[in-house]
């Protein structure tokens, strides 16, 4: 006979309890596929390796400036786990692809808790990928010369940043036809971003419109308290000249609490509109 | 007692050659512990209706009471006893059948000690005991399926949603998930499932709701709609197509309505009320005027005849029709 007995169909516990229960059981789903998916966990290691070893030792000669490693990690950290977060956006297309995301709408369950368990998910991924980065990194030279609290401080704020991207990318994950655009498209949309911002040069030697385009690059004022945080700015530079990198605290802690303002509604609006075909 | 009620449905998408209408205003209403079919081809609005009721989307116009709850204003109050599956498989590939089914269980909020027995109760109920434990990935599509409606039953529903449960099955497996169906049902479960097959409808249901253009255009048992479409039909193949024309006035001699002769004039073909001996009268007729055979027989109507008969044209037409309309509008 059947184990369900009428006082299991009851709803149990409070709103708040709830979307923590929901939220966990969705996160698990996301680190049962880490652990499932090889490709997954080869990418977010070898990927981390292969860029910090790229641009430390092409660019290092090039750079012609006295430590360009420990100037390029803060930079090279920040693209990795921008990138990481794009694994939101991709998921939450795959997923709706997929029907499974009409079986979660049809259950009982809080709206953001898929969210939350994807946004999770890439959390968990980028904090892989940051381990690998710092190890390869400190094999290739690169030294946090400020404090524990500034090497923690970077990390949070590095990997607080890509949480709330995630987000921005879960909304676009969901506002296309298909995972395959979704990649494309976030290599239209992240290439320049990560680029056209101090991440792996000073931009003072940019042409007057990208030097604009990057000061205001939210990527730069990332990049710039990461950098500040491990004592890793590099006195060969002119320092910033801009209101956004001369406070890049604030740049960024706005650019955070703008994102997730803004698009943790917008996302939860949207998962409760859609549906497979 | 009525337990899935809807009025008025209309679902409206924009395309730039116009609106285009999913649904236009369906009524619908299905009693307590009864199976109702919704027959219809692709782009007829099954799918739509069924994503009303089970809280997916919202209409554009309309009511929907299920259980006594208004679908549209407490959507998370149906959800929590309705079970649904939808037309694919909505299981997580990199999870075991039974992860699966637990996630589900906890999502209905069941604790996880339910949620795990009530997993590997269905498990066994549906055989996937080997399966149990390996990620669905590389399971066949049947055992998917089975995965999939195993799911819908985690709370053991009041309401059971399966839209085309056996499309894409294999015969065998077809049959075998009919079987869990029909054993559902019997225990009082009141059930909601749209199919393109006659046979199915006919198999599963009490009462069918045959949809086209978004709205229900006949209703009735199986039996009833049988008897508005004629029971059997007579179908022979013609060796000389010179001949169709013979051959057609003998076959709607002994049938109901015209006979109906193939594009390629081979096949003739006729609604008849008692098959076997109207074959048996088909044959001595065309043999006493020297038609050529090379096949004679008796069918089962199909989609195709029930639409023929009630909207005058084939269900594969409106299929193609109403797909290329759809995909423009989204």
């Amino acid at each position: 006979m059947s184990v369900l007995t009428k006082q299991t169909y009851q709803s149990v516990g409070t709103p708040a309890g709830q979307l923590l229960s929901d939220g966990w059981i969705a996160t698990r789903r996301n680190l049962i596929k880490i652990k499932r998916v090889p490709e997954i966990l080869v990418f977010t290691i070898l990927q981390p390796i292969m860029f910090v070893l790229l641009f430390s030792q092409v660019y290092g000669g090039a750079m012609n400036v006295s430590d360009y490693t420990n100037f390029l990690m803060a930079g090279i950290f920040a693209q990795t786990v921008i990138f990481g977060s794009t694994f939101s956006g991709a998921a939450m297309a795959q997923d709706l692809k997929d029907g499974i995301i009409d079986r979660f709408r049809t259950l009982p369950m809080s709206p953001a808790a898929v969210l939350i368990g994807r946004t999770n998910g890439d959390l968990v991924i980028n904090s892989i990928s940051m381990l690998i980065m710092m190890g390869t990194g400190w094999i290739v030279g690169w030294r946090v010369t400020t404090s524990v609290w500034g090497f923690l401080g970077g990390v949070a704020i590095l990997l607080l940043f890509s949480y709330s991207f995630s987000w921005v990318m879960a909304l676009l994950g969901m506002s296309v036809r298909s995972p395959e655009v979704i990649n494309n498209a976030s290599f239209m949309i992240l290439f320049p971003l990560t680029f056209i911002s101090n991440a792996f040069v000073p931009i003072h030697t940019m042409p007057e419109v990208l030097k604009n385009i990057a000061e205001w690059n939210p990527v730069s004022a990332l990049v710039e308290s990461a950098r500040q945080l491990f004592g890793n700015t590099n006195p060969d530079f002119p320092g910033p000249t801009a209101w956004t990198l001369q406070n890049p605290f604030i740049t960024i802690f706005l650019g955070i609490a703008l994102m997730l303002v803004i698009f943790v509604p917008l996302c939860i609006k949207k998962f409760e509109s859609i549906s497979s075909r | 007692m009525t337990i899935i009620e809807a009025r008025g449905l209309k679902k409206t998408y924009k395309s730039k050659s116009g609106p285009v209408h999913a649904l236009d205003g369906l009524d619908l209403s299905v009693p307590q512990g009864t199976v109702k079919a919704l027959l219809g081809p692709n782009g007829a609005g099954k799918t739509t209706v069924v994503k009303v009721l089970t809280t997916l989307i919202q209409p554009t116009e309309g009511t929907a009471v299920v259980d006594g709850i208004d679908v549209l204003s407490n959507p998370r109050a149906v959800r929590r006893i309705i079970g649904a599956s939808g037309q694919y498989a909505a299981v997580d590939e990199n999870l075991t059948g039974f992860e699966n089914l637990e996630m589900v269980g906890r999502l209905y909020h069941l604790g996880a000690k339910t949620a795990r027995r009530r997993a590997q109760e269905l498990i066994d109920q549906f055989e996937l005991t080997e399966a149990g434990n390996r990620p669905v990935k590389g399971f066949s599509g049947g055992m998917r399926r089975r995965i999939d409606l195993a799911g819908a039953l985690v709370i053991n529903p009041k309401i059971l949603f399966l839209d085309e449960p056996t499309t894409g099955l294999d015969p065998r497996s077809r049959l075998a998930l009919w079987q869990i169906i029909k054993n559902l049902v019997n225990d009082g479960t009141t059930l909601l499932l749209t199919t393109q097959y006659l046979e199915e409808a006919d198999h599963l249901a009490d009462d069918i709701a045959v949809i086209d253009g978004g709205k229900v255009i006949a209703e009735g048992t199986s039996d009833q709609l049988k008897a508005q479409i004629g029971g059997h039909r007579v179908v022979v193949a013609l060796v000389d197509e010179a001949e169709a024309g013979a051959a057609s006035e003998i076959l709607a001699r002994h049938g109901e309505g015209e006979a109906r002769v193939s594009s390629d004039r081979r096949s003739v073909e006729v609604a008849v009320t008692d098959g076997p001996r109207a074959l048996q009268y088909v044959l001595a007729d065309l043999g006493q005027a020297g038609v050529g055979l090379h096949d004679a027989g008796m069918r089962r109507p199909t989609l195709d005849d029930v639409f023929l008969k009630l909207t005058g044209h084939t269900a594969e037409q409106e299929q193609d029709a109403n797909a290329a309309e759809m995909e423009k509008a989204k």
